[in-house]
């Protein structure tokens, strides 16, 4: 099974993913920070800046070019909410250069190109981000925060996770915040960028055909290192509380209905396997609880699903249904965490989800992608879990344990946003 | 007979077999994967409304989106649901329906024999009743309604409406909530036992699997069933102008964002094997040149603020029809659709140069290696190829193939003003 490796080089950690699998090499620059207010939105547009433009390519266009030669390597900077951390990604991915006619020295080359980006951005002679670049960075950021509205579910996911963790750095999205955008100047962006640079954990992911010594030596170039944090794992003091009920009219035709619920197992937990498996049979695959009594039995809906936010503690309910079965659909939502609670399930439909647990997981393993999701959530909840050692975890799961996970699950906001004509 | 191809360069090596009922094989072995992707595709999508079933004479033309309803329809049988089983078996399994294939697929980490003796039951053993078809309907339905709030789906689908006089590919591959309300029971039958012919099939399994006793169990597997003689399929299109029906489509939705994609209607093309494949890619990289990343016009549109990392193409070559789509969100769709209209105006006098060509030539080689990380790309693809006869793995050198020439020569034929048409959604409201 693919194990990672820990190479220390100059104090910069380098998780090793060795495999022939791959016709390319993947690699993730991933510096983690806490997800603040105060600075999201800093960091989700220096992302961008940083991506536009380096000291030896000083435009998009010339990185475009240059990423071009390198045979069409893709590269992207983004950012994500991983639990309360905020995560500033630079990911490259590029041709193992054994499939080609030329022998290009893509690997060098494109980890020469990684720390350019990062340890040597493109500065005017006073030594600040261009306010060009800033300008037009500002404007796609806006534009990327505001087209999560034009996609309702996503709309709808946003805006519920805005109401049920009103107060706490959660609710932050990780783009930021519209307006803020435009008290971004070149000089916070600056501080911001050497803050990251001295404050932040940085770490560099290597997926693909590459041995270790090729690795390590590749890697000296870079001068950032690697500074690990306790991890930001709060948890949630759940007092019982009245649900919240929010909802909200838009012009649409199809009512988007999300329910968020809390839970005290997260991905450190030793009941975390066995969330997983709740989860599965709650509202992750197409046999669990609400695919089937919410799709298959009552043809309510076309989708009904639940996700575990493993990192924050929350299981995401969410299910695009007309209108006039809010209640209905609601009941029926509830009616089958009850159920979970209650322990009607059977022994079959625990070792079922079991196996496609395991089954999701093995498979995210089989992109490069998805394996570094895997290991940076060790690295996020400061708890490591092997592949092998976290397959075995997943089979030793029994019923009670699902029932225990499932006791720990509390409706926290049911947001449902509808239709204008429907509301009236 | 097995049939075994070597591609040196890729270090893939591919077997495939046709058998005795007309079912084609292939099989990738990929060891190093934890898991197995097999999916089952039938040459048959949502513009095949209007053919002559199998053993009449007479055509007929069916309602919209019975494809894909009967996509929905397979997953079910006496026992119930077929989710349930391959659950049991520790597979996900899915299924998707598109223009001119249907497709079902599975990917598990264990039991792969179990599980693809499941696919290849379930896909062949059609079982609908009146009451389940019925039942289907709100699901659908709800589906529907899920696509009609998604903006991108609407300009994508009104650009097609705007383009196509009465080709099918104009209409929503679900159909629309009155038309799958038409369907039955016995329209799903007449459907099936027309297009799910072994004939008119393909299965593709690729992973950690041995190909000798795949194919031995898909052998065995198709032997205890009995299929009629295979006979060709007459699906029947009615003649297509060459020119769009309208110039323009313009549609108001909630949205923050407009978006505006600009659609070159092209004369379908008789093309097959390595010559479409050629035609496909060429294509390709021609849009790539004029508005990719690298290209001056991505540059300046970006620059002067109309585009942002939305903006993309795409071209479609498919049985009958085929067409090119360029755009994106912006602020100013009207501004963005006279910009991209400018720029193909001025390629097409100017002509791109070699250089160009090199550029996007080495980054498409470098996008194909990334694709073929993916053992869901590589089945679905190699499957859409294969009923075109060709061969995926063979891209890398007919990449290598193409010159200025034949671009340049592309560029002056492709870009009528007769053929194109503007899509684009504007904001209901204005914020």
């Amino acid at each position: 099974m693919l194990e990672e490796q820990v190479i220390n080089k100059n104090g910069l950690d380098v998780h090793l993913v060795s495999t022939p699998k791959y016709k390319t090499t993947t690699f993730v620059l991933q510096i983690k920070s806490s997800l603040t207010q105060k600075t999201a939105t800093e960091r989700s547009l220096l992302a961008s800046v940083l991506k536009s433009a380096t000291n030896e390519y000083p435009s998009r266009k010339q990185i475009r070019l240059y990423l071009d030669e390198l045979y069409g390597a893709s590269f992207q900077a983004d950012v994500q909410r991983k639990g309360e951390n905020h995560l500033l990604s630079l990911r490259l991915e590029a041709a193992n250069e054994k499939f080609l006619k030329d022998k290009v020295p893509l690997f060098k080359k494109s980890l020469s190109f990684l720390r350019e980006v990062l340890e040597n951005p493109y500065l005017d002679e006073n030594g600040n981000f261009s306010e060009k670049v800033i300008r037009e960075e500002k404007r796609t950021l806006k534009q990327r925060m505001e087209s999560i509205y034009d996609d309702k579910i996503r709309y709808a996911n946003k805006r519920l996770l805005e109401e049920m963790c009103k107060d706490e750095p959660y609710s932050v999205h990780p783009y930021g915040e519209m307006e803020k955008v435009d008290e971004v100047t070149s000089e916070t962006l600056m501080q911001e960028y050497k803050r990251m640079l001295q404050e932040d954990d940085i770490r560099l992911y290597i997926v693909g055909d590459v041995k270790a010594e090729e690795a390590e030596e590749a890697v000296s170039i870079f001068s950032v290192t690697s500074k690990t944090e306790e991890a930001m794992n709060e948890g949630n003091d759940s007092e019982a509380k009245e649900p919240k009920e929010i909802t909200e009219t838009d012009d649409i035709q199809q009512g988007k209905l999300h329910l968020g619920y809390r839970t005290s197992i997260t991905f450190a937990d030793n009941l975390f396997p066995a969330m997983q498996v709740m989860n599965g049979l709650f509202g992750g695959f197409p046999h669990s609880k609400l695919f089937m009594n919410v799709r298959e039995k009552e043809s309510m809906a076309y989708y009904a699903a639940s996700r575990y936010e493993s990192l924050k503690g929350l299981v995401l309910v969410f299910a695009g249904i007309e209108a006039s079965k809010y209640e209905k659909a609601v009941d029926i939502i509830k009616k089958q965490l009850d159920d979970m609670k209650q322990g009607h399930f059977t022994d079959e439909s625990v070792e079922q989800t079991k196996v496609m647990v395991k089954n999701q997981l093995l498979e995210t393993a089989d992109s490069a992608r998805g394996i570094v999701d895997l290991y940076s959530q060790s690295v996020a909840a400061d708890k490591k879990r092997d592949l092998s050692e976290w397959v075995k975890a997943i089979d030793s799961v029994t019923k009670q344990d699902v029932i225990e996970g499932a006791a720990t699950v509390e409706l926290d906001t049911c947001y449902f946003l509808r239709g204008e004509e429907a509301a009236k | 007979m097995t049939n075994k191809k070597t591609f040196d360069q890729l270090q893939e090596t591919i077997y495939n077999e046709q058998l005795d009922n007309g079912l084609t094989v292939y099989v990738l072995p990929k060891p190093d994967f934890h898991k197995t992707f097999a999916v089952f595709s039938t040459n048959y999508g949502s513009i095949d409304n209007h053919f002559v079933p199998i053993g009449k004479k007479e055509a007929v033309t069916v309602s919209d989106g019975i494809a894909h309803f009967l996509e929905h329809k397979m997953f079910e049988d006496e026992q119930g649901d077929v989710f349930q089983t391959f659950g049991e078996q520790g597979a996900s399994a899915n299924a998707f329906t598109s223009f001119t294939k249907t497709a079902y697929l599975f990917s598990s980490t264990q039991d792969t024999d179990k599980n693809l003796e499941t696919l290849l039951d379930f896909v062949q053993h059609p079982y609908f009743t009146d009451e389940t078809v019925e039942k289907e309907k709100g699901i659908i339905e709800q589906e529907i309604t899920m696509y009609e709030d998604n903006p991108d789906w609407q300009l994508f689908f009104n650009l097609l409406g705007s383009m196509y006089h009465k080709h099918p590919v104009k209409i929503d591959i679900a159909g629309s909530a009155d038309s799958i309300y038409e369907i039955t029971k016995e329209d799903l039958y007449e459907c099936y036992e027309t297009f799910y012919h072994p004939s008119n099939m393909i299965l593709f399994v690729a992973g950690d699997v041995q190909t000798d006793q795949i194919i031995e169990l898909v052998r065995n597997n198709q032997n205890n069933k009995s299929f009629k003689e295979p006979e060709e399929i007459e699906r029947i299109f009615d003649g297509e102008p060459k020119e769009v029906k309208n110039d323009k489509s313009v549609a108001k939705m909630s949205v923050n964002t407009p978006k505006c994609m600009v659609g070159y209607k092209v004369n379908a093309s008789k093309l097959e094997g390595k010559e479409l494949l050629k035609y496909e890619f060429s294509m390709q990289l021609m849009l790539d040149a004029l508005f990719g990343p690298g290209s001056d016009a991505y540059e300046a549109l970006y620059e002067d603020g109309l585009i942002d990392d939305s903006f993309s193409t795409e071209f479609t070559a498919e049985r009958s029809f085929s067409f090119l789509a360029v755009g994106g969100d912006t602020k100013e769709p009207d501004k963005l659709e006279e910009r991209i209209i400018q720029t193909i105006d001025n390629a097409r006098d100017k002509g791109l140069s070699e250089d160009q060509l090199e550029r996007v030539r080495k980054k498409k080689i470098g996008n194909f290696l990334k694709q073929l990380n993916s053992l869901e790309f590589v089945a679905n693809q190699y499957t859409s190829f294969a009923f075109h006869n060709i061969h995926l793995f063979e891209a890398i050198p007919v990449l290598e193939e193409i010159t200025i020439d034949e671009i340049n020569q592309m560029l002056e034929t492709h870009f009528e003003e007769s053929t194109r048409s503007v899509s684009q959604i504007i904001q209901k409201q204005a914020n």
